[in-house]
């Protein structure tokens, strides 16, 4: 049986927030008299994750994810509750805890700004005990797999937005963590280098059972790395589950357009009992149930003479746009 | 690569108040009332210039800058306290500066071969570890400031207060032996004359305690270090991850 590696009970974190009055006047009066406000960014949350799992973390800008990933990597403390991962409280920072996991930020950089990436490495594999030996090995293991050979030898600051973030995965692989944590680690990539890291993570995964936490604005890195999401709403999750059920869910019917042979057919087709999106001449667009589109596209095969058709998923981004940005959404 | 070059060549130069200070003290005679004559005088200042250019230290602005950056939370997920970065970045820096401030003792020599001598093995020795002692001190201090950056955000605008004594007390603009005699007793309780005066003193054959000052250095680590973990404990926990 797969064991949880990461136990989440009634977590909630609030921060502190200031809020200044614009203006001069508003300066002085904040110089004096301070105001700030407790802002509960996440309320009693809970969850747990399998090891080897990769889960997509989904939600509007603010509503917590970062935060989230920040308490279970251990880099901010929560406010209540309790948190597990690989039996570690993550905030204690252990130096076995440490060992285990890697974050990483999209556009945040740990890399050594004006020395070549492969120092950097280096000097990371010396924090987590690797000798040269085991650290050239991986280097040239991981930089294979990233496909990524020159660059490690150019300044940071000389090479591009791709090469950069390659290169920061790099240092942050270097000791083999068997739970990442990502945020945004697509951001600002173009569409060649989103997917050659999407298909290193699913490598990553698929050779070390790595355990993958990944929040991203990106529908499409959730896609084809996530099988299971949760959706955080204000704080709060809102969705906890399989992306394809939830996709079901929100979306239960399939648009399909018709081509028919002629015209005469197209309202035929119009007055058999479906439900008609729009119709433009011997084109006609109908709404069908994921549960019966077989049995239905039979029928029409059968009954009408059809030149061609066309089944349209509606985009995912859409769908999931829904849940981010309605409060009361009923999932 | 010229530009690094150039400035740390700039760095170093920019330690040079100690040589203002012994104009200033040498043109005015200033040295008669502390019975400390010319050349004794110029060589305390010379290495008051020496002990600073290896003492220096400037953690706190960069862990500021850092901390508001979003830089520290991956160091903060390393099995490697953050501030060991900064430890092993000012040694690297003052490695470099080494054939710059030898340039600079160099001139000086020139402009005053009078004040040429070779300090014995031995008093050599004791000053290095002085001086590292004294960085280590100073280190120390600007990284308890530089963790109230968990609290206030500005820990620089702290350091500069500290600076305030630091300049006055440490010996960089006098020897603290120029000081009455009963603010002196007060001075030696603090970690200031520790800094630069004593170490400084050691080298150029001046009079020093020297059992005396390098205790009192050691002490002085030994408190600051525990009040160092304890506030970096306390802080990590306020730790927000802004900017990241």
């Amino acid at each position: 049986m797969v064991q949880n590696i990461i136990d989440v009970r009634n977590l909630s974190k609030s921060f502190n927030i200031s809020s200044k009055e614009p203006g001069l006047k508003g300066t002085i009066k904040h110089f004096f008299r301070r105001q700030t406000k407790s802002l509960k960014i996440i309320k009693d949350i809970s969850f747990e994750i399998k090891e080897g799992e990769i889960v997509g973390f989904l939600g509007a800008n603010g509503a917590g994810k970062t935060t989230i990933l920040k308490m279970l990597c251990g880099l901010i403390y929560p406010s209540s509750g309790s948190i597990l991962v690989s039996g570690y409280l993550p905030f204690r920072r252990k130096e076995n805890f440490l060992k285990n996991i890697t974050l990483i930020m999209g556009q945040k950089q740990q890399l050594i700004w004006d020395l070549p990436p492969i120092e950097s490495f280096y000097l990371n594999a010396s924090i987590y005990d690797l000798d040269k030996f085991e650290a050239k090995k991986r280097i040239k293991k991981l930089s294979e797999m990233l496909e990524i050979d020159e660059e490690l030898f150019i300044p940071v600051r000389k090479l591009s937005l791709g090469q950069r973030m390659k290169s920061e995965l790099l240092a942050a692989l270097i000791h083999e963590p068997n739970i990442l944590f990502l945020d945004e680690p697509t951001l600002g990539l173009d569409i060649n280098a989103q997917r050659n890291l999407r298909k290193f993570l699913q490598k990553y995964n698929k050779e070390t059972n790595a355990t993958i936490c990944l929040t991203s604005h990106y529908m499409k890195d959730i896609t084809s790395l996530c099988k299971r999401v949760i959706c955080i709403q204000e704080g709060a999750i809102s969705y906890d589950g399989n992306l394809d059920l939830l996709l079901k869910k929100l979306s239960p019917v399939k648009e399909i357009l018709i081509v028919c042979r002629s015209e005469d057919d197209a309202i035929k087709l119009e007055n058999s009992g479906f439900t008609v999106k729009n119709k433009i001449k011997n084109e006609i667009t109908i709404k069908i149930e994921n549960s019966s589109i077989t049995s239905s596209l039979k029928t029409i095969l059968n009954n009408f003479d059809i030149e061609d058709l066309f089944i349209n998923e509606p985009p995912i981004d859409e769908i999931i746009g829904k849940v981010l940005i309605k409060k009361d959404y009923d999932i | 690569m010229l530009e690094y070059r150039v400035e740390i060549a700039l760095w170093a130069i920019s330690g040079i108040i100690p040589f203002f200070m012994l104009n200033i003290w040498t043109n005015n005679n200033l040295n008669e009332s502390i019975n400390i004559s010319d050349v004794m005088l110029s060589r305390y200042f010379l290495c008051a210039f020496f002990v600073r250019q290896f003492s220096v230290v400037w953690v706190v602005f960069s862990f500021e800058e850092d901390s508001l950056m979003g830089k520290v939370s991956p160091y903060l997920i390393q099995p490697l306290n953050p501030f060991f970065r900064y430890f092993a970045q000012h040694l690297a820096e003052q490695l470099t500066r080494f054939p710059f401030a030898l340039i600079i003792a160099f001139f000086f020599f020139i402009f005053n071969p009078e004040s040429i001598w070779i300090p014995n093995f031995g008093i050599l020795l004791l000053s290095i570890v002085s001086t590292f002692l004294s960085f280590l001190i100073q280190f120390l201090i600007q990284s308890i400031v530089a963790c109230l950056c968990f609290w206030t955000e500005k820990a620089s605008s702290i350091e500069r207060l500290l600076f305030i004594p630091t300049l006055f007390l440490s010996g960089l603009l006098a020897p603290v032996v120029s000081f009455p005699d009963y603010v002196k007793s007060w001075i030696y309780l603090t970690p200031f004359p520790y800094l630069i005066d004593f170490p400084a003193n050691l080298l150029s054959g001046n009079e020093a305690n020297i059992s005396g000052g390098l205790s009192m250095q050691i002490l002085w680590i030994f408190l600051l270090f525990p009040l160092f973990k304890k506030i970096w404990s306390e802080g990590t926990k306020k730790y927000t991850a802004m900017g990241s």
